[in-house]
């Protein structure tokens, strides 16, 4: 996998309701295209998106082909201790891609 | 209302530095894409074309060619030092005399002062070398250089963008100029400035270059595109950047 644009604030008050942004690089192959010699160019899309709040899953999504390369996605939360926000993506070839980012509560 | 409208688009329109001065007719491309769109391109954590331009910010310190030079070794920090010069491309190489567009003066660094080969066109690497150096100019206005040797090329760019071709025997300028604000299918005709490249185009699900686009235009009127970084499409690059002039740069642009 490729480059991943991550926005948490690096600050939050806790019981703050938080914007947490996510774009990452993916070609996100449907495996219904046809390639330059006529044959199916072989599904490969990230299937499932992930985040954890240190390990507490906040965020999860499955993914299907029609969605659009570089998937980005957008959500909240509430904002309970300091520590780690970790992102991971999966894909058909079994690659993960990992990102976290800092975010201190007070 | 329809006033209040009025006065919304306008402020949008001075906000983004997508519109030229009163009295000017130009527009961005981006005045023509609906509001998600224009709402995509305005924010930096959302807009796709900001993967290339993180690319790019990774290359640009990653050494190539055999001493294991990297663009910070001579340039140093592309903040400062690429600062407006997407703005003034194309623009004429000192040592072959010929102008060249900032993909080719990019790997012109890569052959002649690193040793390493050429990037691919319309490679990832060297889309996202371009976007970021392209980045570096974002809001400043369009400045390409004066001079009789720009100029020649320039005129013949002009010569081609009014020039009937294809199958459906159209030229540019009978959709750009006499036709622009109205509509090809589904598709507004924009009025073809190149402020946003490399730009991310829905359309591609990727990073792509203005003379990427020229061909989706040509092959839209059935005419046989030109080479990546032929003197055609560096010749009417260079006519659509002075045309341009004093417009904003807007490199990672997103358009439809
Ligand atoms: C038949 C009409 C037509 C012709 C002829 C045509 N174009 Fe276009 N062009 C379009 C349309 C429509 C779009 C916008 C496409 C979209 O948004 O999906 C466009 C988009 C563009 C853009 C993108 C502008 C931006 O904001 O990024 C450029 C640059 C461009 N054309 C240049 C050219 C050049 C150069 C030629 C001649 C070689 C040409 N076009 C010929 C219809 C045309
Ligand atoms: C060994 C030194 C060296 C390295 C390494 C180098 N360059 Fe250059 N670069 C130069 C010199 C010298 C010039 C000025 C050339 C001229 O004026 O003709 C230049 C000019 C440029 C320009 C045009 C600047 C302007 O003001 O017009 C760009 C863009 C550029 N380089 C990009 C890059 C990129 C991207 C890399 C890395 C892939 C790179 N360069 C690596 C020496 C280098």
């Amino acid at each position: 996998m490729g480059r991943a644009l991550i926005n948490v604030p690096p600050k939050a008050r806790k019981g703050q309701v938080i914007d947490i942004k996510a774009l990452v690089s993916h070609p996100m192959e449907t495996g219904y295209r046809t390639g330059p010699d006529g044959a199916l160019v072989p599904r490969d899309i990230i299937n499932r998106f992930l985040v954890t709040w240190n390990g507490q899953e906040i965020f999860s999504a499955d993914l299907f082909p029609a969605i659009a390369a570089n998937p980005y996605f957008a959500f909240t939360t509430i904002a309970q201790e300091s520590g780690t926000i970790t992102f991971r993506w999966f894909d058909d070839k079994g690659n993960a891609q990992v990102e976290t980012a800092a975010i201190v509560v007070e | 209302m329809r006033r209040l409208v009025a006065i919304a688009g306008v402020a949008l329109g001075l906000a983004a530095g997508l519109q030229a001065s009163r009295g000017d007719e130009r527009r961005s491309g981006a005045t023509f894409m609906s509001p998600q769109t224009q709402a995509l391109q305005a924010d930096d954590a959302a807009n796709p074309g900001m993967l290339s331009v993180a690319d790019g910010q990774a290359q640009w310190s990653t050494p190539a060619g055999p001493n294991g030079t990297a663009c910070t070794a001579c340039h140093g920090d592309a903040r400062d030092t690429m600062r407006g010069v997407a703005a003034r491309y194309p623009a004429i190489d000192a040592v072959s005399g010929k102008a060249v567009d900032l993909m080719g003066r990019i790997n012109l660094c890569r052959t002649r002062n690193m040793g390493a080969p050429a990037l691919p066109a319309e490679g990832a690497e060297l889309l996202g070398l371009a976007a970021y150096v392209g980045f570096q100019s974002r809001g400043l206005r369009i400045a390409p250089p004066t001079g009789a040797a720009m100029d020649a090329v320039r005129d013949a760019g002009r010569a081609l963008y009014t020039r009937r071709q294809g199958q459906l025997d159209f030229s540019c300028a009978a959709c750009h100029d006499d036709n622009w604000g109205r509509r090809l299918a589904a598709a507004p005709i924009p009025q073809a400035h190149p402020t946003g490249y490399p730009l991310y185009r829905l359309e591609w699900q990727a990073t792509g270059s203005l003379q990427r686009r020229f061909r989706n235009c040509m092959t839209g009127v059935r005419a046989e595109p030109w080479p990546y970084g032929s003197d055609e499409a560096i010749a009417l690059e260079a006519f659509l950047m002075d045309r341009a002039r004093g417009m904003a740069v807007e490199t990672p642009a997103v358009r439809p």
